[in-house]
């Protein structure tokens, strides 16, 4: 593993968009094919596009690579190895760099894995998210919780680094019950935890039900007890936050994750994916077509799937480093935010905001929100871009 | 070509609200031609033309439109006819709409009867000197007994009914004999003389984007025609006339208005003050002698501030003022400034739907966003030197000491209710420190008669009024006198600051309940922040009622990838546009909402 300087970095973003089946809560760009997806036609599309990419971008040493999704173990190891070999065509890719890969224990057979791993595969990210089998099938899994601890042994058995999901704050989730589950999976856990608080996204089968009165989430209060409740025993246990739902022994954050919340540079490459670097001299966002088929034929036809491709002014700079900045436990670089919002902070509010003990300043030049400041970090940000 | 007096008919449409007025006129427009069944095809009530009428289904604005009938002796007459709007806050379009008329057609749902405005509407009527078409509308309602709401108009109002023309204005039932008794029964103009100096009444004026200031005038005697130049004989502001028309109801020119008609001119008039409505209009070089008498100026009754959210939008929120007062002489306003709010205008109002909709139209028809601050009456503060001025905003409140007596205006309302909710309105009178002058009966139902202090009612008696009765009790008012009472001033404090915009007159026997009240509101109505705010009333130093809105405890985004950063600043961007239709109060965010609707108070 390398060590982490600290700089935002560089990462390259790949999205598989296909899924074996619709979980009910998400709102991901997945997609659910009956024929067979061909999957040497995308890999050739993905090689296409970052080559297009690389034109924008210029030369760069990458800090990560990230196969999301979707189910990107869906992904053919062959198909998994040409886009790493596309990867490294185009931009420098030093040696031992993290290169996660996003899991569903469902789709885990074990020479697949090894074929991963083969490929360049150094950690991965299973979707376990719960476990017990009620709750799984009520969140639309099709995996169960021996299925997930099986993917789990076998992962940490060939893959140097390993990480776990988990969706809590269920429906009629209590403190006991969820301490008992996290305890277990901080037991199964290798160095990195992702803890997500379920949340209801519009548009999808959830949030009708929801809306419906067919099943209620914990309220506001019930969910900030459960999320206290989630740093103590989590931070206990060695693996504190080190983001609003990220858990990491320290030095096993997710390099790539970070590089988001650090406000670095990504490139995205695949339908629906979104990119930030710096082409020139300004910060651009490029946006792909959502929809698998449609940004295939787009990148067949016109050599890129982008659709989008907007100059962000400064100030909206200012406002995306403290939206992602802030969900770090390290928080943000005041100058920088500085520099790019041509503003400071007004101070009567940031003292007041500390007196209230929601944020605080780690020496003279950083600024992060406390634990309390994390529970509503949403307002917390929204009172200090005004 | 005039038309002959002998072939116009003037008449405007009363009505209770919701009676159908407006739907009568629909059908009347329809039968003679005015709207083809294309142009009519899926609309209904189309000479309620604002969104804000639509939205409401209510009329707000007296509108004209003149109507050509052949009827069946096989002439041709020119109708005018006015609909008016019912809601008691609309009263004054009523009243100048009859002025400018010499018949009405009193249309009575008869399904529900004989209401409060079906009276305060035809004694004015009656007031007017006008002929009155009884219409008994909505006999295709199950409900509808028609036999037995003429029976009560006889009864009620006293006045004939046996001519009554029964109707249904949805379904056009019965609608050409309504044509019939217009001409049959209304009188025509009952003088004009095309060859005397021009004398015509201004009934009304409105800002037009394209055309500019739009009047509307009912000729006396004379002509009025393109290239004249005309003076206000009130004003004395003097204007050539640019266009001359008719409202059919689409704005057709014509080349003169003759005696006894109704129609627009345009004259490119700058002035609001110009254009005052119940003025008399003349020729410049050959004036009439005598002005008419004049429409009784409209008496604001409720004041609030209006102020621009934005402090940058204060002219152009003046100059939206200047234009929507020329579209409604009943609401008035005078720049003021608050230590909260900064620079906006104290306005008066006709109620509080009148002040909802001026304050809504404001926002809409010109782009502006607007805080409100609590409604208040006028009150009238006897000095301990023996003078007396007026209080029309509870900030500017001197200090009690020089205060020797506060009195309060009183209105006379007239309630006309089912027995069944006799008891709850009567309580509700009583609540609301009524005194009790009459109670008869009309038919089965109680009319009940009642002194009221105006602000116990300003605020949400008629909601209050309706809820009781299930919708079926009426409401009229009208102001009668200034009494002494036993005021004080109640302040909130949010987070221990106090917000001079929501500050008012209470009774002091009503004080505890009040602040009860409206801190719970507040409570309500001020979104939770990331510390705790205590909400307080206070009398003085005194406070006498308090409530808590807790910390926000959850309110974070719990996943968040590299490709969500566009959909979170965005929604940033919309909250951030959303905190500035809040207005900062120290660290507290008060939704701008939240200074009227704190003030309706429910159950109390
Ligand atoms: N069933 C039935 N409904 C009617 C009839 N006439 C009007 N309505 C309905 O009654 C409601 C009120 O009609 P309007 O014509 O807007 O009443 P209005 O008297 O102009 O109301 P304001 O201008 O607000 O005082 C509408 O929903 C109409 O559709 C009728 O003859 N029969
Ligand atoms: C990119 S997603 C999907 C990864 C993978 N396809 C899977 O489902 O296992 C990554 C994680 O986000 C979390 N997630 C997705 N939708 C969520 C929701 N509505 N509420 C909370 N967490 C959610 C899940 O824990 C999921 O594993
Ligand atoms: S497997 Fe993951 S990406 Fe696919 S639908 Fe379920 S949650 Fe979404
Ligand atoms: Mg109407």
């Amino acid at each position: 593993m390398r060590r982490d300087d600290g700089s935002p970095g560089f990462g390259v973003y790949i999205h598989w968009p296909f899924c074996a089946a619709k979980c009910p809560y998400c709102d991901f760009n997945s997609h659910v094919r009956h024929q067979p997806v061909d999957q040497e036609r995308f890999a050739e599309a993905f090689r296409r596009e970052m080559a297009g990419m690389r034109e924008r971008t210029g030369p760069r040493e990458v800090t990560s690579i990230f196969l999301g999704g979707g189910t990107p173990s869906l992904m053919k190891p062959e198909t998994v190895g040409a886009v790493l070999d596309a990867v490294a065509a185009n931009w420098t890719v030093p040696d031992g760099i993290e290169i996660t890969l996003e899991a569903n224990p469902t789709s885990v057979e074990a020479n697949r894995f090894r074929g991963y791993r083969a490929a360049g595969v150094n950690r991965v990210s299973l979707g376990v998210q719960a476990l017990n089998d009620i709750d799984l099938r009520f969140l639309g899994r099709m995996h169960n919780v021996t299925e997930a601890l099986t993917a789990i042994d076998l992962a940490r058995e060939i893959f140097p680094r390993l990480s776990f999901d988990l969706i809590y704050a269920r429906p009629l989730q209590t403190l006991e019950a969820w301490e008992a589950e996290l305890r277990q999976a901080i037991g199964y856990a290798a160095d990195h935890l992702s803890l997500y608080q379920l949340t209801i996204e519009e548009g999808t089968p959830f949030y009708a039900l929801h809306r419906a009165k067919k099943f209620a989430i914990p309220d506001p209060d019930h969910a900030a007890d459960l999320y206290e409740l989630t740093q103590t025993v989590t931070a206990q246990a060695g693996l504190p936050a080190y983001e609003v739902s990220n858990h990491a022994v320290p030095g096993a954050e997710s390099r790539h994750n970070l590089t988001y919340w650090r406000y670095g540079d990504y490139v995205g490459i695949g339908p629906g994916a979104h990119g930030r670097f710096v082409e020139g001299r300004q910060r651009i966002v490029t946006i792909a077509e959502r929809h698998p088929e449609n940004w295939l034929a787009a990148v067949e036809q016109n050599g890129t799937g982008i659709t989008s491709g907007e100059q962000l002014t400064s100030w909206e700079e200012a406002d995306e480093l403290l939206l992602m900045g802030l969900r770090l436990r390290e928080g943000i670089e005041v100058h920088r935010y500085e520099a790019l919002a041509n503003r400071g902070f007004e101070p009567e509010r940031l003292s007041f905001l500390q007196q209230q003990g929601l944020v605080e300043s780690i020496g003279n030049s950083r600024l992060r929100a406390t634990q309390a400041g994390m529970s509503v970090l949403d307002a917390l940000v929204a009172d200090l871009a005004q | 070509m005039n038309t002959p007096l002998s072939h116009i008919r003037n008449f405007s449409i009363v009505a209770h609200i919701d009676h159908g007025k407006s739907t009568l006129a629909d059908r009347l427009i329809q039968l003679c031609g005015g709207l083809d069944a294309r142009e009519m095809e899926g609309k209904e009530q189309v000479l309620d033309n604002m969104d804000i009428e639509k939205e409401r289904g209510i009329t707000i604005k007296a509108q004209t439109v003149r109507l050509a009938y052949t009827a069946k002796n096989g002439e041709t007459y020119t109708l005018n006819l006015i609909d008016t709007p019912g809601h008691v806050d609309f009263a004054y379009e009523v009243s100048r709409s009859l002025r400018a008329c010499e018949g009405s057609l009193l249309v009575v749902d008869a399904s529900q009867g004989v209401e409060a405005q079906t009276l305060a509407n035809v004694y004015q009527a009656i007031d007017a000197n006008h002929e009155i078409v009884v219409v008994l509308n909505k006999v295709d309602l199950p409900a509808a007994e028609p036999e037995r709401i003429k029976e009560q108009v006889e009864e009620v109002i006293g006045i004939d009914a046996s001519q009554a023309v029964m109707i249904s204005a949805k379904t056009g039932l019965g609608v050409p004999d309504v044509l019939e008794a217009i001409v049959q029964q209304l009188p025509p103009p009952r003088e004009g003389d095309a060859t005397k100096p021009l004398k015509a009444m201004l009934v009304d004026s409105w800002y037009d984007a394209y055309l500019g200031v739009i009047v509307l005038v009912r000729v006396i005697d004379g002509v009025l025609k393109k290239g004249q130049t005309i003076r206000m004989m009130g004003t004395g502001a003097k204007y050539p006339v640019e266009r001359t028309g008719f409202f059919t109801p689409k704005m057709i020119q014509a080349d003169q208005i003759g005696p006894g008609e109704f129609g627009f001119i345009t004259a490119s008039i700058k002035e609001v003050a110009d254009t005052r409505v119940g003025d008399t209009i003349t020729e410049d070089k050959r004036p009439t002698e005598a002005a008419l008498a004049g429409f009784k100026p409209a008496q604001p009754v409720v004041f609030c501030g209006l102020f621009p959210v934005d402090a940058a939008d204060f002219e152009d929120l003046r100059s939206a003022m200047g234009k929507l007062r020329l579209n409604d002489a009943s609401f008035s306003f005078e720049m003021e400034t608050s230590a909260a709010l900064g620079f906006g205008f104290r306005c008066g109002f006709l109620g509080l739907l009148h002040l909802e909709i001026i304050q809504e139209r404001l926002e809409r028809e010109f782009n502006l966003d607007l805080i409100a601050t609590a409604p208040s009456v006028v009150y009238r503060l006897v000095m301990a030197d023996g003078g007396v001025q007026e209080l029309h905003n509870p900030a500017d409140m001197p200090d009690v000491m020089k205060i020797a007596a506060i009195e309060e205006p009183w209105i006379r309302a007239t309630i006309l209710t089912p027995d069944d909710y006799l008891g709850g309105i009567l309580k509700l009178c009583q609540d609301r420190r009524g005194i009790q002058a009459d109670l008869s009966y009309v038919g089965k139902r109680a009319m009940l008669v009642y002194d009221l202090p105006l602000n116990e009612v300003v605020f949400d008696f008629y909601d209050r009024l309706k809820s009781i009765s299930k919708g079926y009790a009426s409401f009229d008012y009208h102001l009668t006198d200034y009494r002494e009472g036993d005021l004080v001033k109640m302040s909130i404090l949010v987070n221990d600051e106090p917000v001079d915009a929501l500050s008012m007159l209470v009774h002091r026997t009503a004080a505890e309940k009040r602040g009860r009240v409206l801190c719970e509101k507040l409570k309500d109505l001020i979104p939770q922040h990331m510390f705790k705010i205590p909400i307080q009333a206070a009398i003085g130093g005194r406070i006498i009622a308090r409530e808590t809105i807790s910390a926000l405890r959850k309110d974070v985004t719990a996943k968040c990838y590299g490709g969500d950063v566009t959909r979170k600043r965005k929604l940033l961007e919309k909250q951030k546009e959303g905190k500035k239709r809040m207005r900062q109060f120290g660290k507290v965010e008060i939704p701008q909402e939240a200074f009227i609707q704190a003030l309706k108070m429910g159950d109390s």
